[in-house]
């Protein structure tokens, strides 16, 4: 225990500040501003893996490291869909996995939000589209926001999923394209 | 001359490993299998490919490794039928069952779909040349009969394929008496993406950038395999500098992943502190690592005739500084580990994999090591620039999760001791050759022991320079089947624990 406490207190807190939300990132504003206000960033994200090399998964390990600490700032990975705000969805969508993946999105409660992670979630990546992929994960549910990176940075991710969370600044040249997510 | 088989006809393959290549008919390809198994050999890889465009059938193909090297089967069937390696060596069946959910070529008495799932239907075969790279098929019956599990008391768990955390998606049917697993059974491929459909509408030369994402946690091993097989093919011969690079690559690929599992195996055994630690300490490996060479993983580094970045000369006393700390940091958390009487308690005689039971299923990698097996590519056969390097073979003999961790401490440290080496002796030539595309039908192999185990690329060049068969090959195909038998015996609770301490890869199989 003593060596434990030592090592604790020889290296201290590494935690470095968050990266601020990039509107850049954002694909669709599905929910009002009210609701992101109201979610604010006591987030609960349920990962979704739907044909990644595992890259993706690295990084979003990282991003539960003391540099980036995510949990820090509220946001936290669940264990079921059912506890879930947000998909944070990797990888092309392989055929094997469509099923899964609708089913995983279908169990969040809304409203919900969508996080595509990496190239292969953005556009299919190098893997595309074939009898075994499916490409972009908006080709099989809608996305919010789609960060780009083979893989993306862990300081990408955040931005990505606070990006999700966060209200737009200005206001959106365009109502949003559907009012899914808005309370009944 | 080696002697792999009497009687069998061997030509050499060209390229940085010693290899073998046998054309054989089915008597042949048992008998030389048998005789590999014999004398204490395992089966490397297997797979299929459709030869009906040349005049031929099908071909099943084969890497078997002995003492001497790799023995290269290939089988030029007349039907579609070819014999059952299984009985010699277990891992072979679920490689089979994929070669027939893609190629449609049948061996061994397990009928059901590997890769299929429902995403096409039986009687569609999508590596056979004459499926369109785009083609989609008819979507197919998903169900799958698990091996049911009778008895009083028992009862299933069914888990997966999307499970609870930050992990890749499988199937897993526990069957379960009380807490104690009595049968655990795997069901992957879910992550089927069509690598190897891929691969053949792709230029040689740029192919590796695919081949490299098979597995993104063991992106450097696949890089050089795959760079090494065309270059075997090619007949190319890489710049000294540019494989120490390769090997200081992958040996910051091997420390980074150690890192990492040894903070979530703390983790899982119920020491948060390990993971902080350690994650702490992969993170700053990995930021080097951008700092260094461009990115955080090294992928792409490596590239047909060398690598893509080189080590300035400022940079040597900054590894030499790293390596030091990373030393000291991991001899603390080591102690920690080593005298945490709960980490012990949750990891000795946890998930064991006995010697025998290791060695009958043909385990591979970190996790044979761990169970006694002393087998590492890097030392045997060797290949450059290992034979100069001279890496430690690091073993243990328990089998169980303590095992597993005491391996990954010893080859980190081993890790760190190489890249010193390399950053102190690195030669002085040039980094890259220009890649020559390979005569159409030349065959290449590579074979390099990655941080998880053996990664093997095997490659046939098409006409000017297209693929015409890559087969990419992840130690898990061996090591997933070894998981089944880890865990019978104990609880279902361990299970998280049991499972990373082998952090076998999903992608890495089911291409």
């Amino acid at each position: 225990m003593e060596k434990i406490l030592r090592q604790i207190s020889a290296i201290g807190i590494r935690t470095e500040p968050a990266p601020a939300p990039d509107e850049a990132l954002r694909e669709r504003s599905a929910l009002g501003e009210d609701i992101l206000r109201l979610l604010g960033r006591a987030l609960a994200i349920r990962h979704v893996d739907a044909g990644s090399c595992n890259g993706c998964e690295l990084e979003i390990h990282a991003t539960n490291n003391p540099y980036y600490n995510l949990e820090g700032l509220g946001i936290r990975f669940v264990a079921s869909p059912r506890h879930a705000d947000l998909l944070l969805v990797t990888g092309p969508v392989s055929r094997n996995m469509e099923e899964a993946l609708r089913r995983t999105y279908d169990a969040v409660p809304e409203p919900k939000l969508v996080v595509a992670t990496g190239d292969c979630a953005c556009t299919g990546g190098l893997f595309g589209e074939s009898y075994a992929s499916l490409g972009r994960i908006s080709n099989v549910i809608p996305v919010d926001v789609a960060v780009p990176g083979c893989p993306p940075t862990p300081a990408r991710i955040m931005q990505a999923i606070l990006t999700a969370v966060s209200a737009r600044r200005r206001t959106p040249a365009s109502p949003p394209p559907d009012s899914r997510g808005t309370p009944s | 001359m080696p002697l792999f088989v009497p009687g069998l006809s061997l030509s050499p393959l060209p390229g940085a490993i010693p290899a073998w290549r046998a054309d054989v008919d089915a008597t042949g390809w048992r008998s030389a299998a048998q005789a590999l198994a014999d004398r204490g050999g395992r089966l490397g890889a297997l797979w299929a490919s459709d030869e009906r465009d040349r005049g031929g059938r099908f071909a099943a193909h084969a890497l078997l490794v002995g003492s001497e090297g790799l023995l290269y089967l290939r089988l030029a069937m007349e039907g579609t039928d070819y014999p059952d390696l299984s009985d010699l060596f277990p891992s072979a069946s679920r490689m089979q069952r994929a070669a027939r959910d893609l190629v449609g070529v049948n061996a061994g008495s397990d009928a059901r779909g590997w890769l299929r799932h429902g995403a096409w239907t039986p009687g569609t075969f999508p590596l056979r040349r004459d499926v369109a790279a785009d083609a989609a098929f008819a979507v197919g019956d998903p169900r799958y009969d698990f091996v049911p599990v009778e008895g009083e008391g028992v009862h299933e768990i069914a888990v997966g394929p999307v499970h609870a955390g930050i992990i890749e998606p499988g199937h897993f049917r526990f069957s379960v008496v009380g807490e104690r697993v009595l049968r655990l059974e795997e069901r992957l491929g879910y992550k089927h993406k069509g690598i190897e459909k891929r691969l053949e509408s792709l230029p040689v030369l740029e192919a590796g950038r695919l081949a490299s994402r098979v597995s993104g946690d063991s992106t450097v091993a696949y890089a050089w395999a795959y760079a090494m097989a065309l270059e075997g093919a090619a007949a190319l011969a890489v710049p000294k500098r540019a494989l120490w690079l390769r090997a200081l690559f992958l040996e910051r690929e091997r420390l980074a992943n150690h890192l990492g599992d040894l903070g979530y195996l703390g983790n899982d055994g119920g020491l948060a502190f390990g993971l902080a630690q350690f994650s702490r300490l992969k993170e700053d490996l990995l930021r080097a690592n951008a700092r260094l060479f461009g990115h955080r993983y090294m992928m792409d580094c490596i590239v047909p005739g060398g690598v893509a970045v080189d080590l300035g000369e400022d940079d040597a006393p900054a590894l030499l500084d790293e390596a030091a700390r990373l030393e000291k940091e991991l001899g603390i958390l080591r102690a920690i580990y080593y005298d945490h009487a709960g980490l012990q308690d949750r990891c000795i005689n946890c998930g064991r994999l006995p010697p025998a039971i290791a060695s009958g299923l043909g385990v591979v990698g970190l996790a044979a090591r761990a169970s006694g097996i002393a087998i590492d590519a890097r030392v045997h056969p060797g290949y450059a620039p290992y034979d100069e390097l001279e890496p430690r073979v690091c073993a243990h003999r328990n089998g169980d999760v303590a095992s597993r961790i005491v391996v990954r401490f010893e080859e980190a440290l081993e890790s760190l001791r190489l890249q010193r080496r390399i950053s102190r002796e690195l030669p002085r030539t040039a980094t890259r050759i220009e890649p020559r595309v390979p005569e159409e039908g030349a065959f290449g192999v590579g074979w390099v022991e990655g941080w998880r185990g053996e990664v093997f690329v095997a490659l046939e060049a098409g006409p000017s320079g297209a693929v015409r068969r890559c087969h990419p090959h992840d130690p898990s195909w061996q090591n997933w089947p070894a998981l089944e038998h880890a865990v019978i015996g104990n609880i279902v609770p361990d299970f998280p624990l049991i499972n990373k301490s082998f952090n076998l890869s999903y992608s890495g199989a089911d291409l």
